[in-house]
């Protein structure tokens, strides 16, 4: 998901290279990327693509830990015994997820402090997408469908990303994401097709409730996009933003359809000349107003965020002291030897 | 040399922040352990725990070794050429650079 963050960050402008090495190192570099070879963490690389890709990855591992919480909510209140194994399976692969990425992160020399820390504060974002509530189970089968489908179409072309530390966690967790979409879609079918009248409702209403924020989630429209362009460069984006968005809207009219629900859009109507669905304009303002954290949610999230660091803090602590002893303990016994 | 304020900080995160493993999986019996991501622990007990939560949650393997990642001797990218490209020259090393007459066969 959450490939917001170079899209929501303002345009930069390169460094000038200041010497003959660097020159050299560059066009090495540039090689790579015209051969589509990859770049490995210890590799020369401009500190422009270092600082992007910190930004990039460390805010899509901050975008699977919050992406936690929202679900997370609904653990202890699954239907079933069985929604509930499947909903703590996915949610303990999005802490996964954020592991791998933090993890990638770190190869660029920043550490996992460091970026913890920029969550924390307010200082690096996350997807906006999970400033919105989940009202009901409902939103928890939307979120698979919807949420995960959004985030599977923009997930996949990181899996060829130039930074190969980034394109291998990548891989891992579009493999493992699948599973997500397909078991929200599963949980809404099972409520369509054998619920009751109140299930149906429950469906259409989160369906309502989250279809524009899904369309959000792929950013904003190419034309406001200021880094596309350099992002392309260097193969951490591979598709813009608004064909991502239309590729997602073609596949996701037709679920809605055997589903049984509407999508909330008066404007959604296959174009013939296109080949594709026109559809209704998206509310910027929102976006933005979101992204720039006045969201429904924005609050509740951090505060749950920082209070759960916080609370863990005795237990790292705890656990370092623990290994300190006991490595004391095998020394005194080695030298005692 | 005076540490600058960045350092500073650098060091002080660190000092709280558990060491950093790599994790190498043996995804079944015959194949090797391929490194498949790191993690932070406390100890190497844990280091194996939290492997298992984080690498092994779909049957990825059945064994796992964990290691120190200050404890990896690494070549330097720099050296690559030096390190590596005297090989290309030395094709004689490989069996496709002997011709032999057809009625030897498969040798």
């Amino acid at each position: 998901m959450y490939t917001q963050a170079m899209d929501t960050a303002p345009k930069e402008e390169r460094v000038a290279i200041r010497n003959a090495d660097e020159v050299v190192a560059e066009q090495a570099f540039e090689a790579a990327l015209d051969n589509e070879d990859f770049i490995e963490a210890k590799d020369w690389m401009p500190e422009h693509y270092r600082k992007t890709l910190v930004r990039q990855i460390s805010q899509h591992a901050h975008s699977e830990i919050v992406g936690m919480l929202p679900e997370g909510n609904w653990i202890t209140r699954a239907p079933t015994l069985k929604r509930k194994a499947i909903l703590l399976a996915k949610v303990q692969d999005e802490a996964g997820h954020g592991l791998y990425l933090y993890a990638a992160g770190e190869t660029l020399g920043t550490s996992r402090d460091q970026m913890l820390d920029a969550l924390h504060t307010g200082k690096a974002k996350y997807s906006s997408i999970f400033n919105y509530p989940t009202l009901t189970w409902a939103d928890v089968g939307v979120i698979g469908w919807l949420v995960d489908g959004a985030a599977i179409m923009n997930q996949i072309p990181l899996c060829r990303c130039s930074y190969a530390p980034y394109a291998r966690a990548m891989v891992r967790i579009c493999r493992e994401e699948s599973f997500h979409q397909r078991q929200g879609y599963d949980a809404l079918l099972t409520m369509m097709h054998k619920g009751t009248e109140a299930q149906r409702a429950m469906v259409q209403d989160a369906t309502n409730r989250w279809w524009w924020p899904s369309l959000m989630m792929f950013g904003p429209p190419d034309d406001q996009s200021p880094n596309t362009a350099q992002s392309m460069r260097w193969g951490i984006k591979r598709i813009s933003n608004d064909e991502l968005r239309q590729k997602f809207v073609n596949a996701t009219v037709e679920q809605a359809r055997i589903l049984g629900v509407s999508l909330p859009d008066p404007d959604l109507k296959w174009n013939e000349s296109r080949g594709s669905y026109d559809f209704g304009s998206i509310d910027w303002t929102e976006f933005w107003q979101v992204v720039g954290g006045d969201g429904p949610c924005n609050k509740e999230r951090l505060a749950e965020r920082v209070d759960a660091w916080n609370d863990g803090e005795w237990v790292r602590e705890a656990a370092l002291a623990h290994a300190r002893k006991q490595a004391a303990r095998a020394a005194g016994m080695q030298q005692a030897a | 040399m005076t540490a600058s304020k960045t350092d500073i900080a650098n060091a002080k995160a660190q000092a709280h922040e558990w060491p950093l493993w790599e994790v190498f999986v043996r995804p079944k019996a015959g194949l090797d352990h391929k490194h498949c991501g790191s993690l932070h622990a406390a100890d190497p007990k844990m280091a194996l725990q939290l492997a298992r939560e984080v690498y092994t949650r779909r049957q990825e393997g059945i064994s796992v070794w964990i290691v120190r990642s200050d404890q990896i001797v690494a070549s330097d990218p720099a050296d690559k050429a030096m390190l590596f490209d005297p090989m290309e020259d030395k094709v004689y090393r490989h069996p496709t650079f002997y011709e032999l007459p057809p009625e030897v066969g498969h040798m």
